[in-house]
């Protein structure tokens, strides 16, 4: 079973990748990519109270991450993996070509972003992340939630059809 | 951010999309105690800014009890740090209309007894009503 999702949010491990994701898909495990979480336990019992019995989590720094998808993707469960920012996921698929779906599922606002959707904000210096993702052939849509339409991320880009 | 009394409020509830809004309104609507409350959405935030408002608003009206919604949810991650650096704080997780109607209407105790407590009653105000023809 291959990993079902790669996810960029901000949120981390919340409710809606673990209920909105996870419960549909029948997740078994999530790997949460993310250096600072990586190296603080306070941080992962945060992020570990989110994670129902049945589901498991976990850290890791993103040179380890690298290493090991080939393992995640020959995990017999599905799996989400899942980074807190656009940097890191472009960083992972520049290392593991293999991914190529990403999914673009919150980044919330803050400085410098521009609103794209109701979950979508982003700098100009992420929209050239992702048009450099989408570049190597990596498809990135839009969704934050399974029932959601899934958006291109030309079509995001452009600012057309966003309801 | 809505609070809707001249009484200072006691307790922060913050939550997904409306669902703080709609707790405060409906302890409003059922009491008439909404103003013990200030709703807080994390809609558009992110966790940085949820936590920014949390630690804001907790520390503008001296409040030391949140309400959340999910146990594992981004407003209750952001209201656990702000608590790491205010060890003070109280964050209570799960919260319903009866949670919060009991912490509205028990204001003779200070604010950590009066969260202790709602969190017990909202835990024993679920129910599961089952129909003559559930199977």
């Amino acid at each position: 079973m291959p990993v079902e999702v790669y996810r960029i949010d901000d949120r981390l491990i919340h409710g809606q990748v673990v209920v909105g994701w996870g419960q549909p898909l029948g997740v078994g495990f999530i790997v949460l990519v993310d250096d600072a979480v990586a190296g603080s336990d306070w941080e992962q019992d945060l992020y570990r109270m989110g994670v129902p019995p049945g589901m498991d989590v976990t850290f890791a720094a993103l040179d380890s991450a690298v290493g090991d998808i080939a393992a995640y993707e020959r995990d017999e469960r599905p799996g989400i993996v899942l980074t807190g920012d656009i940097d890191t996921m472009r960083r992972l698929t520049e290392a593991v070509p293999e991914v190529r779906r990403v999914n673009l599922g919150g980044v919330h606002h803050s400085a410098g972003r521009v609103q794209r959707l109701r979950y979508l904000f982003l700098s100009p210096e992420e929209e050239a992340m992702l048009r450099d993702m989408a570049a190597r052939g990596v498809e990135i849509t839009a969704q934050d939630v399974p029932a959601a339409r899934p958006l291109p991320l030309e079509q995001v880009l452009a600012g057309r059809d966003l309801t | 951010m809505m609070s809707s009394s001249a009484a200072p409020p006691r307790a922060l509830v913050v939550g997904h999309g409306d669902f703080a809004a709609g707790l405060v309104s409906a302890v409003g609507a059922i009491a008439g105690r909404a103003g013990d409350f200030v709703a807080l959405s994390n809609q558009g935030l992110t966790p940085d800014g949820i936590e920014r408002a949390i630690r804001e608003t907790v520390e503008g009206l001296s409040l030391v009890v949140v309400f959340t919604d999910l146990p594992g949810g981004s407003c209750t991650i952001a209201a656990r740090k702000v608590q790491r650096l205010r060890p003070s704080l109280i964050v209570a997780a799960g919260s319903s209309a009866a949670t919060l109607l009991d912490f509205a209407m028990n204001d003779a105790v200070p604010p950590r007894d009066a969260a202790a407590r709602a969190v017990a009653r909202g835990r024993d105000a679920m129910l599961l009503v089952e129909g003559a023809g559930a199977g």
